[in-house]
């Protein structure tokens, strides 16, 4: 991995009116390199459902992107409350979001359904009072 | 169809974007629930909501949307007009409402986009 470009963002907790501007980054970068418009529109995607969820649910945290010839790696980690039932969690349109998320259009339950569909792995570990860390890839 | 078409057929007003009218739409999607949007991932779309906050701007830019019409008469503020006017995406606004909007569009030929 001697060729991966490492990106790191700090997600910040509670500002949802900045939430989505890591992924808006990364998918910036991802042109630049002249990734295919098929690998950027599912990163940026997965990443920003992701970072959404970071902000309602976990109190921020860190993302790390590692980018290499044959494949993208997203990190999200935060110290979250952890998700207590990831099986229920994985269902479209199983939400816990509170009402005021809804009304700022998330919450429909499609988050981690997504985040599924346009990477081509997704592991979650997660432990109840400490965290969530989600690996995501896509393949170039 | 392209921007300009959508555009006449709503009776919309242009907030930004009005060069890049020319452009081509080839589907539609109709939501206030942006992670349903997110689900639906379709190249030169239109995306109708009432939801009026800066996460709709984002939500285009990650699914590289055409053209964004807030319906039932929305008025979205200068600062998602500009993220917009930065990203190079089209904004509209109409007075109808969602249901009727997208049944013009669907009407003139515009559809959802295979499943």
């Amino acid at each position: 991995m001697d060729d991966a470009i490492v990106l790191k963002y700090e997600i910040s907790p509670d500002d949802f009116t900045r939430a989505g501007e890591a992924s808006s980054d990364v998918k910036g970068k991802l042109k630049q390199l002249g990734v295919s418009p098929e690998a950027v529109r599912k990163v940026a995607i997965a990443m920003y459902e992701g970072e959404i969820n970071m902000v309602i649910h976990a109190n921020g945290g860190e993302i790390t992107v590692e980018i290499t010839p044959v494949e993208i790696r997203m990190i999200l980690a935060d110290v979250g409350p952890g998700i207590p039932d990831v099986e229920k969690a994985m269902k479209a349109g199983y939400s816990t979001a509170p009402d005021e998320v809804r009304s700022l259009g998330f919450g429909a339950g499609m988050g981690l359904p997504n985040m599924k569909k346009y990477t081509d792995d997704m592991s979650i570990e997660t432990k109840l009072g400490v965290g969530t860390t989600i690996t995501m890839i896509v393949k170039m | 169809m392209t921007a300009r078409d959508v555009q006449a057929i709503l009776g919309a007003r242009v907030l930004t974007g009005e060069e890049f009218l020319d452009r081509e739409v080839r589907s539609a999607c109709g939501s206030d629930m942006m992670s349903d949007v997110l689900a639906f991932s379709k190249d030169h779309s239109v995306l109708l909501t009432g939801l009026c906050n800066p996460q709709v701007i984002r939500t285009a830019e990650m699914l590289d949307i055409v053209c964004l019409v807030f319906v039932r008469g929305k008025k979205p503020d200068d600062t998602i007009v500009q993220m917009a006017k930065d990203r190079d995406i089209i904004v509209m606004e109409t007075g109808h409402r969602m249901f009727s909007s997208c049944g013009m569009l669907y009407k003139a030929g515009l559809g959802g986009g295979a499943i």
